[in-house]
């Protein structure tokens, strides 16, 4: 009786999944925190201070709270298509973090495709997205998704064209080939050669997780809450969770691409990684409490007007010269 | 009447939990107190106040509760801060209503809690306290009441929802 081998390329998968669930959970109770102090010290006050050693256990009571309340599910609602959208929402992004190259040791799966897989599979949101305002029967929440499918649809196009073009002078797809392509000094990373790539992915970063200014999809002063009007409890917090989350991939991806990776000065390695992701993190919360929100036509004309043909042209430009040099 | 009256089916009485277990009890109600999101909305000038309560001087954001939820499915705690006008009154029941449990309301100004000033004898356009047509756990007297105002029921909120003070009181004989 031979003892079946367990591939230990599954072992490894299986491994990350975990270890990425408790990044997940422990990054969700961080974020909520850093947004509630970063949005009190822009207003001035101290925000969550009194709940534990400077308001530190407020997010876990807010994620119990979340957990002991009530779901409910308003009457004309489908059923089906109700409850899967929170789901749909967060489980993509355990898949996302997969093949995000935190250090040389610690990558979840090292993937070929990895700029494609998560670019790929990032698109499932927009779907989540559809299927909360659809299936909610609530006219605010049918509003929210619209926005949110014009929006994500409009921008993931020149987000990809600024990803293309580091691409085109890399030769690869895969996330540590692009990291190892870059130097450990700041003058080295690909931001200072593709300047304004990183300035239109960021944009469209911000765009695509539906972060101020671009939170059309869930703007309280014209949609109630947008897409997620009818959730409650932790369906609500399922929505808010992979919110958070897909900040943090898009961060993770513009620390990849533009800015190093696991490279620094002095030494490399995942400090430096997430040093570098938290900072763009906080800078998107900071944009929150910043900037007021655009129009939609607004929205839409800084894409398809702006964006996207300066996208193209840098597409372009990168392209001739890779074939001159 | 066809549909049934789902509101008076248990007439009142609340049917006690199946399995309880008192330490995920007691933890999940000090979680419930420590995080209580209020509704965004205001009826009247007690607004005003209950706006400054989140701002800078007084910050509600302390002690958890300074996420106002559009949406009622998301809030736990309505403060009801205003006048309540006969023909606003179906819009809050239906907001209370909407919103999941476990919930709590706050009556904020002397307007929600009898009707204030609007109280005589012949008005025809006020409900006289908002506790007519929804409950209300905490009062909070004042015309309007000053922010420490809504910070004390708050408290008292807290106080109700876990059986314990949380937050040490105010000197006596010395004005806040």
């Amino acid at each position: 009786m031979s003892i079946p081998i367990i591939p230990v390329e599954l072992i490894r998968i299986i491994v990350a999944l975990g270890a990425v669930g408790a990044f997940v959970g422990l990054n969700g109770l961080v974020l909520v925190y850093v947004e509630r102090k970063v949005a009190g010290h822009c207003q001035r006050r101290p925000g969550p201070f009194e709940v534990g050693p400077h308001g530190l256990l407020t997010p876990l009571a807010d994620a119990l709270k979340l957990v002991g309340k009530q779901l409910f599910m308003p009457t004309g609602a489908d059923p089906w298509l109700f409850w899967l959208a929170p789901i749909v929402s967060f489980l993509p992004v355990l898949l996302l973090f997969l093949p995000i190259p935190f250090s040389p040791v610690l990558t979840g799966m090292e993937v070929h495709l990895g700029i494609l897989f998560i670019l790929a599979f990032s698109g499932i949101n927009v779907l989540a997205l559809c299927l909360a305002g659809w299936g909610s029967n609530n006219k605010w929440a049918l509003l929210g998704a619209g926005r949110a499918v014009a929006q994500s649809v409009a921008y993931e196009i020149p987000l990809l064209l600024s990803l293309l073009a580091v691409i085109f002078m890399v030769g690869s797809l895969n996330l540590s080939e692009i990291v190892r392509s870059q130097g450990s000094w700041p003058w080295q990373w690909h931001i200072c050669t593709q300047p304004l790539a990183f300035l239109i992915y960021f944009t469209c970063a911000v765009a695509e997780v539906n972060r101020n200014p671009f939170d059309l999809p869930e703007a309280e002063s014209e949609l109630t809450a947008g897409f997620h009007t009818e959730y409650s409890g932790m369906a609500f917090g399922l929505f808010f969770l992979a919110e958070y989350m897909n900040m943090i991939i898009v961060c993770s991806i513009a620390t990849v691409v533009f800015l190093g990776g696991w490279q620094g000065p002095f030494f490399s390695g995942a400090l430096w990684f997430f040093a570098k992701m938290y900072a763009l993190l906080f800078i998107i919360i900071w944009f929150r409490w910043t900037y007021p929100r655009v129009r939609f036509n607004q929205l839409l004309n800084i894409n398809w007007k702006w964006l996207l043909p300066l996208g193209l042209a840098n597409l372009l430009v990168t392209a001739f010269l890779m074939k001159i040099f | 009447m066809a549909t049934p009256d789902i509101l008076n089916r248990t007439k009142g009485e609340i049917a006690p939990p199946i399995v309880r277990l008192k330490l995920a009890d007691e933890i999940l109600d000090v979680c419930r107190a420590m995080s209580l999101w209020p509704m965004t909305f205001g009826l009247a000038c007690c607004a005003i106040e209950m706006m400054a309560t989140g701002m800078a001087r007084f910050d509600l954001a302390r002690f958890g509760a300074e996420v106002f939820r559009p949406s009622p499915r998301q809030s736990d705690v309505m403060i009801v801060a205003g006048t309540v006008t006969k023909k606003m009154a179906p819009a809050i029941i239906r907001l209370y209503e909407q919103m999941p449990a476990p919930k709590w309301v706050i009556a904020f100004g002397n307007c929600a809690i009898s009707g204030g000033p609007f109280k005589f004898k012949g008005q025809y356009g006020i409900v006289e306290g908002v506790d007519h047509i929804i409950p209300v756990d905490v009062y909070v007297p004042g015309c309007p009441p000053r922010p420490e105002g809504l910070l004390e029921g708050l408290f008292q909120l807290q106080k109700k929802i876990t059986g314990r003070r949380w937050w040490p009181m105010p000197p006596q004989g010395k004005s806040a």
